[in-house]
């Protein structure tokens, strides 16, 4: 219960810090990631504050070894690249840049945003399900090597 | 750059900085919301509560905060049907491929210095400007 309870109080302080930032319009988005028109730095801004603190956050986590009410950190110790992280960051840029809408900034919309932000929730959805019907090592990067000739 | 706001933003920034540091700090997880949401479809034995209490504190905020007298701001969406439910599509799947969006690599990510999450918000930053500059000063949507 109290895992339950604090992830309810980090989604609504998270929901309040994307009211406060305005972040939560597209319009202010798509300012900011339009470099080459009327430039709107604010995003910038508000993800520099976001990753000084969420920094300062995991120092303290690190530093304790283990979080205060879960048995352990859950956290991705990959440090690879791969084809699947380029490329899925690459598509999820493009559709943020159509819109203007992320996931976080799309949901804290669905309770007062006009009615186009459920079709893109809805659309959204079923799109993390498609990638559910994705096998698991695709797209396959191969590097096929002629097989050496020269004995020895 | 008249549409600049440096103090809500900061105060803004600090808040969702909060939130992934408290959550961290507390659950030991990452504050990704694609993550958290894409966790639930479908939902897995025992992680659904957790999650569901996550979105539904991020969906409950803006009928809090005008309970509390806060004004919301605007939401200025005038992006046209089909290309509504493409961007939709495209975010869905390339963050659950990519294993993150801006709150998963870009907040939590980058503030953890995981390299992945460094490549992937530089990946997405540059492929977002890339589509606003194609959409609003060569095709002109």
């Amino acid at each position: 219960m109290p895992l339950i309870l604090s992830a309810f109080a980090s989604g609504l302080l998270f929901g309040l810090g994307l009211i406060v930032s305005q972040m939560v319009n597209p319009a202010k988005v798509l300012g900011f990631l339009d470099i080459f028109g009327n430039w709107d730095p604010s995003l910038a801004l508000v993800m520099g504050a976001a990753v000084a603190v969420s920094a300062l956050g995991t120092l303290v986590t690190r530093r304790r070894g283990a979080p205060v009410l879960a048995p352990r950190l859950e956290i991705p110790t990959r440090r690879d690249l791969d084809p699947r992280l380029i490329g899925g960051a690459a598509l999820f840029g493009i559709g943020w840049g159509l819109v203007g809408l992320c996931p976080g900034p799309a949901l804290v919309g669905l309770t007062f945003g006009p009615w186009p932000v459920f079709v893109f929730v809805a659309a959204m959805i079923v799109g993390m399900a498609i990638f559910r019907l994705v096998p698991a090592d695709w797209p396959q990067v191969t590097f096929r090597r002629e097989a050496s000739r020269v004995d020895g | 750059m008249e549409n600049f706001t440096p103090v809500s933003a900061l105060l803004g920034g600090l808040m969702i900085g909060a939130s992934a540091a408290l959550f961290l700090m507390l659950n030991g997880r990452i504050a990704g919301i694609s993550g958290i949401l894409g966790g639930l479809i479908p939902p897995e034995r025992g992680q659904a509560a957790w999650r569901l209490a996550f979105l539904a504190g991020l969906v409950i905020t803006p009928l809090i905060y005008v309970a509390s007298g806060g004004a919301l701001p605007a939401i200025e969406l005038d992006t046209s049907l089909p290309l509504l439910v493409v961007a939709g599509l495209i975010v869905g799947f390339g963050s659950r491929l990519g294993t993150g969006c801006t709150s998963g690599h870009g907040v939590c990510g980058i503030g953890r210095g995981s390299p992945r999450s460094i490549v992937a918000t530089l990946v997405f930053m540059a492929t977002a400007i890339a589509t606003v500059f194609v959409t609003r000063h060569i095709i002109g949507i």
